[in-house]
């Protein structure tokens, strides 16, 4: 091919997507307050995982005084440290100093033989060590419900909720930008407006997916520093199904705020337009949080779009999708994301051009 | 790269239940600066987004050169919108070879295109600010350039002139002749009827969505005069009073205004104050634009 100066050749539809792609990045990589939020970001992720890894490889002790006798009983005991003190005045002197948080001391008073003595209050694991419960046995053990599984919900829904917020509220307000400066008539008469959608949709999820992928690295890093590798064994493959659905989930989203800020012509208006579609970003993380430990909507959530991302990953965490369960989410990910992008773009193209009051949602897609 | 005759020919247009075009038809021929010229609401902005492909028209056609427009074709056309618009915080010689790129320039033609018409147009100094730090009429330049920097063989430009001073139009004004002598088609709005009479070699007069005149500026202002002169001598006219087939419009002394039936009593005329004194000035008069426009809207 010979490049002349003068020559245009038409733009291929890829191309096209390509530029106005490379516009959004462009745009947004050279703004400083994206660049300090990211930053902010990333180092609050490495403090995080690298805090929790020095909390957990010192666990916390409890200093308590005990006399001779009474340490017999913290013999062996993870978590205490024991000062032994000849009596009961030497051991309450140590505790109304602060120097120990109880003191543990005979008493034959005391129907076990030995009192805690405390400042305010008595450690609770310390009374919990020494008290007696009856042991326990369920007969039907609820695998599902604990922390992790909690801590799980709560993170891949932060992150799919926080990045589908942060990424996808630029989407409207720079369509609104186009709108309101009216450069869009400019970009119309150069291009198509499905080539201008598609253009959008495609930087801002590149923008959301390496924002996410640096997460991914700076916490990796941060757990092989911190010596908790062994936590990624179990957790890699969920992260990869989550980063997979996160994409198409995303590109869902983007056309839907896209389309969210094609109805309005003035920024001070699209919050207006944008909250349903905020509501969608939401509503899963919620649901995920508060039915966690319920199967039978853990299932239903796995496989609706809004929620699959979180949903899936948590369920294949703990086994209890089976093998095809992803890829049929999937799929139905992706017929979603065709029939809402084609929706999301009949309401783009027929709103575009339309300025001043608010376009309502059916002349947007009648046209 | 002379494109041939822009041609709209029966459109019509309707908002809701509103018309807002009704059979309008004319056509910018190549090479000319052609003024569009109407009301506010009159269906300039209308019209001109039907022409790009931004709307679509409810009958009638528009062909270029004799073919029907396809997106390919539009794609060689340059706009300028109504309301200006390009990023505000942008960059000024990015955001214009950004465009360039758009309509299919490579990256490095598009830099150097844009580079070359905004030193052009007086923005040499200012590539690498963002628009939002220009001044109205700076921005205005800008915007021009985003119309013309992808060398558009059809020009569409809305209120090209509106918000500049008398030196810009100048700029400006110098740039669309240019770009007309190369052979492109150049229709523009404006509401300061003196720019358009002074720059353009056709005219089209929209009201109420219908065309009421389009043509060349001369003949339209020939069709379009009383067959009025003036006179201006030394001796006394009031004898022209008198004269059969005269009517006296306005008249001092030696200087009179009137119509004459036709073109010989008027050469009368000039004999009989020949003889009475000196001529100063004896010319028939064309109406103003401004009178042409008042006369064929109403």
């Amino acid at each position: 091919m010979t490049t002349s100066t003068t020559a245009s050749t038409a733009l291929s539809p890829a191309q096209g997507v390509w530029l106005v792609a490379e516009r959004e990045l462009s745009t947004r990589l050279r703004s400083k307050a994206y660049l300090i939020s990211t930053g902010i970001l990333l180092v609050m992720a490495l403090a995080g995982v690298i805090w929790a890894g020095i909390a957990s490889a010192t666990p916390s002790t409890t200093p308590v005084a005990a006399t001779t006798s009474a340490s017999a009983l913290l013999d062996g005991v993870d978590g205490y440290e024991v000062n032994e003190v000849a009596d009961r005045a030497e051991a309450e002197k140590l505790v109304s100093d602060g120097a120990v948080d109880a003191a543990l001391v005979d008493d034959s008073s005391s129907p076990t033989g030995i009192v805690i003595i405390a400042d305010k209050e008595a450690p609770q694991s310390l009374l919990m060590m020494l008290s007696e419960s009856p042991s326990v046995e369920l007969l039907s053990p609820d695998a599902g419900t604990g922390p992790l599984r909690y801590l799980l919900g709560i993170g891949f829904g932060l992150v799919f909720m926080m990045a589908a917020i942060t990424f996808g509220t630029p989407i409207a307000t720079s369509v609104v930008e186009e709108k309101q400066t009216r450069v869009i008539e400019i970009l119309l008469s150069a291009i198509p407006a499905r080539i201008l959608l598609a253009g959008k949709v495609l930087g801002n999820t590149l923008l959301a997916i390496s924002q996410i992928l640096l997460l991914v690295v700076v916490g990796t890093i941060g757990l092989m520093v911190s010596g908790q590798g062994e936590i990624l064994q179990g957790i890699g493959g969920p992260i990869a199904w989550f980063a997979v659905f996160f994409f198409f989930g995303f590109i869902l989203l983007a056309a839907m705020f896209a389309a969210a800020g094609s109805l309005v012509s003035r920024q001070e208006d699209v919050g207006a337009t944008m909250t349903p579609v905020m509501y969608l970003t939401m509503i899963p993380y919620f649901l995920v949080i508060f039915f966690g430990d319920n199967p039978v909507v853990m299932a239903v959530l796995s496989y609706v779009p809004f929620s699959a991302p979180v949903a899936m990953p948590i369920r294949l965490f703990f086994d209890e999708a089976a093998w095809w369960e992803p890829l049929a989410a999937l799929a139905i990910m992706l017929v979603a994301c065709v029939v809402v992008i084609m929706i999301g773009a009949k309401i783009y193209e027929n709103s575009l051009l339309k300025m001043g009051a608010r376009v309502k949602f059916r002349d947007a897609l009648r046209g | 790269m002379p494109s041939g005759t822009l041609q709209l020919t029966g459109v019509t247009k309707h908002y809701g239940a509103r018309p807002v075009l009704d059979d309008v038809s004319f056509s910018v021929e190549a090479g000319h600066l052609t003024g569009f010229v109407g009301g506010n609401g009159a269906g300039k902005t209308t019209t001109m987004r039907i022409i790009l492909g931004l709307l679509a028209s409810d009958g009638g056609t528009v062909t270029l050169g004799g073919s029907a427009l396809t997106a390919d074709a539009r794609r060689q056309f340059g706009y300028m919108p109504e309301e200006r618009g390009l990023y505000p915080k942008m960059k000024v010689l990015e955001q214009v070879a950004y465009l360039a790129r758009l309509h299919g320039f490579t990256k490095a033609d598009a830099v150097a295109k844009a580079t070359a018409l905004l030193t052009e147009l007086g923005l040499g100094e200012r590539l690498n600010d963002n628009l939002e730090a220009l001044s109205l009429g700076n921005q205005q330049r800008a915007q021009i350039a985003a119309s013309l920097v992808h060398d558009p063989e059809v020009l569409i430009l809305d209120e090209p002139f509106s918000g500049l001073d008398p030196l810009a139009v100048e700029t400006v004004a110098g740039v669309l002749q240019e770009r007309a002598s190369r052979g492109v088609s150049v229709l523009f709005s404006s509401h300061q009827l003196d720019v358009v009479e002074r720059l353009c070699d056709d005219l089209v007069i929209i009201a109420g969505g219908t065309i009421r005149a389009a043509g060349p500026r001369d003949r339209l202002r020939e069709e379009h005069s009383a067959p009025r002169w003036e006179l201006e001598s030394t001796g006394d006219v009031g004898w022209l009073r008198e004269e059969p087939g005269v009517s006296v419009i306005d008249f001092e002394g030696g200087n009179a205004v009137f119509d004459a039936e036709d073109p010989a009593i008027a050469q009368r005329v000039l004999r009989r104050a020949l003889e009475g004194g000196e001529v100063a000035r004896f010319t028939p008069q064309h109406p103003s634009l401004s009178q042409i426009f008042k006369e064929v809207i109403q």
